[in-house]
């Protein structure tokens, strides 16, 4: 048994691993905002049902405004900012988002875009409902979520003619 | 927060039923974090059950029988190839929880460990019966999403889609604490708030841990399913939910379980309903038996009537899609 207050951890952020200590209370969110300064991530509700702070958790959409900094010990995660290849060129997801006019405000973008990396990794030919359904936990109060399902639609059409989401 | 290794170590760390340390215990946390920023439990201690092996697992043995870890998450139950196989009533009901990203973290026993979702419950300065005060606000309040079977003293609804499921399916539960081991069946686990302690919807002793379910081997030619009805179609809790599991010999109904979700403080099991359609044929005549034998007894408060019609209307359905 093992009684801490702080920990040191380290895991793998967007391919690099990184150190850091964490409270044990500490979320994944504040972790990635504010002390390892990846600001992609956005906090939105707070408690689940937004979906803004989406990150991918060896490879899972997790709400990172309710899970454990100390948790991610050892394992590989995702944001926003390691979908972007060399040079900040957009991943195949991200500029289907921006060809599609897919965004209008932008706050939950990331998150969206992060949970359809997620369900492309799963299902590479999502229906229209498909799409619906992986997304039900990504709130959008701007666009009314046409254009983002067209987007994925588009992503997923160029993705299996090769290339990594 | 603090690791422990064994569901004993755990259990020493868990308050007794005398009192003690004001800890919790942490798994998906799903549920539990979404308290504590409401400041609904203020523990000094979290006990986070991930830290012990063992309880992650799906297993079938070979009798047919099924033993799912408390720590599996929701994700893993819904997919698991044997489970979408032979049980779709266990499959779609995980799959009507929440969204992705919750089902990708929270867990089977964290899903029957939930609290109440009713909006004075989780107002944190509502002082209501739930949380020791002295009034169940929704009675003669906002009572939309109250219950209509089983309610009073108080009226919440328990939250679970899986447990309707797992009550139709005749499930048990192991509960540990240090010094003791038993099993319940689930739909014993769940208690009333008449039936003594309000503070809590279960019979787990506060030293004690869900740490697996049990589902026995199905009667050969079982057909299921769960159907929800939400508010909203993208993700929310049911309004009003039906747990079917129904045998068919040769047009005529052999065995039933029928269990509500949504509309009591417990998985609401309708012994009554089952029986009155034993041995008869799924025609409309029979739904209708269902429909008023299962809804027998309900009592509507002042927003919440529109769930007898719409409960009647997810048991037409369900036997629909089962005959």
């Amino acid at each position: 048994m093992t009684i801490d207050n702080s920990m040191q951890i380290s895991f793998e952020l967007n391919g690099s691993m990184r150190r850091a200590r964490v409270e044990p209370h500490e979320r994944l969110i504040d972790l990635l905002r504010d002390v390892l300064g990846e600001t992609g991530t956005k906090e939105g509700c707070g408690e689940g049902e937004c979906g803004a702070c989406t990150v991918l958790v060896e490879g899972r959409a997790v709400n990172s405004c309710l899970f454990p900094a100390p948790e991610v010990e050892g394992l590989r995660v995702v944001t926003i900012e390691g979908l972007c290849g060399e040079g900040l060129q957009l991943s195949p997801v991200q500029a289907a988002f921006l060809e599609g006019g897919a965004t209008q405000c932008g706050f939950c973008t990331p998150g969206m875009v992060v949970s359809t990396v997620a369900l492309l990794g799963e299902n590479p030919a999502p229906s229209a409902s498909d799409i619906r359904n992986a997304l039900t936990g990504n709130l959008c109060r701007c666009t009314g979520y046409v254009q983002i399902v067209e987007a994925i639609q588009s992503a997923a059409a160029k993705l299996s003619a090769g290339g990594e989401a | 927060m603090v690791l422990p290794t064994s569901v004993e170590e755990a259990s020493r760390l868990l308050p007794t039923a005398e009192g003690g340390a004001s800890a919790k215990l942490l798994a998906g946390g799903q549920d539990l974090l979404t308290e504590l920023k409401e400041h609904l439990v203020e523990p000094d201690t979290l006990v986070n059950l991930k830290s012990v092996p063992g309880l992650d697992t799906i297993e079938w043995n070979e009798a047919g029988e099924l033993t799912i870890g408390a720590l599996v998450t929701l994700t893993d139950l819904e997919e698991e190839a044997g489970v979408v196989e032979k049980l779709p009533i266990l499959s779609e009901a995980a799959a009507s929880i929440a969204s992705a990203q919750i089902r990708s973290v929270g867990t089977v026993g964290g899903n029957l460990n939930q609290r109440p979702r009713c909006w004075y419950y989780r107002a944190e300065h509502a002082p209501c019966l739930k949380k020791g005060g002295s009034e169940c606000y929704a009675f003669e309040g906002r009572n939309k999403y109250n219950a209509i079977l089983g309610g009073g003293p108080s009226y919440i609804v328990h939250p679970s889609d899986l447990a309707p499921a797992l009550v139709a399916l005749g499930a048990k539960v192991t509960l540990k604490s240090h010094s003791t081991s038993r099993q319940l069946l689930l739909e014993d686990f769940y208690t009333l708030p008449s039936d003594g302690d309000i503070l809590t919807e279960t019979r787990l002793k506060p030293d004690e841990v869900l740490t697996h379910v049990h589902i026995p081997k199905q009667r050969a030619g079982m057909r299921s399913t769960y159907l929800k009805f939400k508010e909203r179609a993208s993700y929310d809790f049911a309004l009003s939910s039906v747990a079917l599991c129904l045998w068919l010999d040769q047009g005529q109904i052999t065995r039933t379980r029928i269990v509500l979700g949504g509309v009591a403080p417990k998985p609401w099991r309708t012994v009554k309903g089952e029986q009155a359609i034993l041995g008869k044929r799924v025609d409309a005549r029979t739904i209708e038996m269902a429909r008023e034998a299962c809804l027998d007894g309900a009592v509507t408060l002042s927003e919440n009537g529109f769930k007898i019609p719409l409960t009647k209307g997810l048991l037409t359905r369900a036997f629909q899609k089962l005959a």
